[in-house]
Order: C-alpha cells, then structure tokens, then sequence
C-alpha cells in the first residue's frame, strides 16, 4: 500500500510540510517495498489557485491510498474523499515520525477538513 | 468617451471623484460602479431604480455515463476547477471562470454547461445619471466576470465614467481595460505614493493614456507632486483636504451639490481629460 507525505524536503529525514496544497514536496511510501519516491510540487506551489485540489489530483494519480499531512482545507479534503483517499493529520516535526506514528496506527482518519481554505 | 477612475490605494477618492464627475457632465452618462465587492456610488446619488438582473457564469457538468475518464479537462483547466483523480472529472464551481475550455477540450462531448449565479447589476438613474451598479454575491470569490458583465451595460456613444476597485488585481485590469483614459487618484502619503507607482506600472502595461489626481493635496509630503514630475504623468486636479468636503460626504452628498464653485473644477478636468485622449499626450508609455 501506498502512503503519501506533505515534506519540506526531499527524504524521509526532513521536516513534514504542514501544507497540504502547497506543500514543496509529496512522499509516496511504498509499504511493500518499504521505499519511497518524491515528488515535486513546485510548479503547484505558486498556483495562482486550486493548489489543494490539483495537489489531491497528483496524490491520486500516485495511487496512494492514505494522506499524512499538517492540514487539510475543505475542497482539498472533498477531493481526496471523492478519490476515495484517506486523510490523517499530525503534528509530528519530521516525515519520519509522521511515517511511524501512521504505520503504529497512532493517527486518526479526518472526517472532515480541519482548516478554511488559505491558512 | 470611457473615463476610468482608479487608484492603487484604497480611500484615496476614487467614488467622490467619479460621482462629481458624472454630475458635473451636461447631458447624458453612464457612471458604471465597477467595485462590485464594495459599490458605493450609489451614496452619494438619490437615484430612482430602474431594473435588476442576475449574473450568471457557466460552469461544467460532467455526463459521466459519456465520460472515460480521460482528464483532458482537468488538463486544460489552469484553475484547477476541474480534476480527474482516478475517477470521473469533479467540478469546483467555485474556482471556475467560465472560459468553457473543458467542454470544448472533451473528446467525448460529456461536458455542457449549466449557470451559476454570482451577482447582481442593479440599474438606476438620477436625472442624466444613469447609474450601473454590480453587487457580488456573498462568498463569490471571482469578481472579474462580474465587472465584464457590469461594464457591458453602459451605452455605446453615451459618455461613460467607470469607477474602478481599489488595486492592481484583475478586476481593476477588468474595469479599466479598453477605456479611453484612466484618472489615477492618489493622496501625497507615503502609502498613496507606493500604490500610484504600482498603479503606474498597470496602466502603462495596459497602454491607456493616463493622468493623477492628488486628493487632500495639502496634507502629507510632495513626494507624489515629484514622482509625477520626474515621469511626466499630468497632475490633473489637486483637491484640498477641505473640513467642508468630508462634512458633505459624511451625509452623502457629492462636492459639487454641497459646494457648487466646484463645479466649473471638474468640468475643466473633464476639458483637460478630453483633450488629452484626443491630442494623445496622456502618459500611456511611462516606462518604470
């Protein structure tokens, strides 16, 4: 299974971006092959708007079944529901911590957006 | 003659000026409030209503029984107003600017179009002022087709005077945009100067022939009075920061109806106005 990360970089040492839409990069965790790829969200970053739903767009084409990110804004969140992607939020500082509190089942799927769009 | 009246900064004048225009215009006109996140023309006239019509915009509906999930719509759209995860395309009405590309893009012909409400244009008139007014809906975010919509119930032949948002943004490009002649109010503070070099730069983008009303011309610094100087943009009008003006706004009452020495003031801007559009020596080339 597939697991997509909002970070700031561009392993999986480097800090969670809390950002969802906005975020610099996506890491897709591959749970079988315990590795991962990354990519790029720069093009979307100066997105003059829609950057959450295009964002949810990329995760679903990656066929990531989970999201482990900051926030989530109400129409990102809507995309991701329809795409049949699940949403998780966390505090954790590095998409490492993130990884590990989500595999221990430590985090709680979002029923909802947890912030208004532009935070 | 389309006169736009503009501004970087907010609250610099722009409504007051745009209204004593239009009163100060013998014959027929058009004021056209094209702030329609905030009109407010409307204040300062006792204009009696004549019709109001909503504003619609297209947006996408997706036929998904024709749909293969193709996403060529969701390429297309640069506003992302519409995507294609892994499913059929999802339509966000509310980041859609009804440019109708994804229904041309559609190889399977599984988009049409269907209207979605974001205003209102009231119209009304007080003697040879016919005011035209745009109200955005609450909660739409898109002001521009609102402004195109607005702008395209003025009359053709008949002199129309625009008064245009505060800012640079799209719906000001919107509202000034293939007007005749853009009058730039700024006030000499620091936060007028600042804006006025921004609003320049617009204008000069647009090549519209332009020139700067300093309002409250009294106040604050001559550092507005040296940037025009040194850009040889035309200071049109210079309005004192008179105690009795901002009495008569305060009750909604434009300066020329409370003071009319005023009057033959904003005839002769319109005098200076015309003749820079017809000799074309407004400033349409700064170069900043």
């Amino acid at each position: 299974m597939k697991i997509a990360l909002t970070s700031k970089g561009k392993d999986l040492d480097s800090d969670l971006d809390e950002r969802f839409g906005r975020a610099r990069h996506f890491i897709i965790y591959d749970t079988e092959t315990e590795s991962f790829e990354t990519i790029d969200n720069e093009q979307n970053l100066n997105s003059p708007q829609g950057a959450g739903v295009q964002a949810a767009e990329t995760i679903a084409k990656t066929g990531a079944a989970s999201l482990v990110t900051g926030h989530c804004g109400p129409k990102a969140f809507r995309a991701l529901t329809a795409a049949g992607i699940k949403v998780f939020t966390t505090n954790a500082t590095t998409v490492k911590e993130a990884l590990d509190l989500y595999l221990a089942g430590k985090l709680t799927e979002a029923d909802n957006a947890d912030v208004e769009g532009h935070w | 003659m389309i006169v736009a009246v503009a501004s970087g900064k907010g609250g610099t004048g722009k409504t007051t000026i745009a209204v004593n225009l239009a009163k100060s215009i013998d014959g027929e006109v058009d004021l056209v409030d094209c702030d329609v996140e905030e009109p407010n023309a409307h204040l300062f006239l006792r204009s009696n209503p004549i019709e109001s019509k909503e504003v619609t915009v297209p947006i996408p509906q997706v036929d998904e029984s024709l749909c293969d999930g193709c996403g060529e719509c969701s390429k297309f759209c640069e506003f992302h107003a519409i995507i294609t995860p892994n499913t059929k395309p999802i339509v966000f009405p509310e980041l859609c600017h009804g440019c109708g590309g994804c229904t041309l893009v559609c190889p399977r012909g599984a988009i049409s179009e269907t209207q979605r409400r974001i205003g209102v244009i009231d119209i009304s008139r007080e003697d040879h002022i016919r005011l035209i007014q745009g109200r955005l809906d609450v909660g739409v975010a898109m002001a521009p087709p609102l402004v195109r919509a607005v702008r395209a119930n003025s009359r053709d032949n008949v002199a129309t005077i625009l008064d245009a948002p505060p800012g640079t943004s799209c719906p000001v490009i919107t509202t000034v945009r293939n007007s005749d002649f853009v009058l730039l109010v700024s006030e000499p503070t620091p936060f007028g100067l600042y804006d006025l070099e921004l609003a320049v730069k617009m204008v000069a983008e647009l090549e519209i022939p332009f020139g700067v009303i300093v309002n409250r011309h009294d106040l604050g610094d001559n550092r507005v009075h040296e940037f025009c100087k040194d850009n040889q943009i035309p200071i049109l009008l210079e309005i004192p920061d008179d105690r009795r003006i901002a009495e008569a706004y305060s009750r909604g009452i434009a300066i020329v109806d409370a003071l009319p020495e005023y009057k033959p003031v904003f005839q002769g801007l319109l005098e200076k106005v015309d003749e820079l559009v017809h000799s074309k020596e407004g400033r349409s080339d700064a170069n900043l």
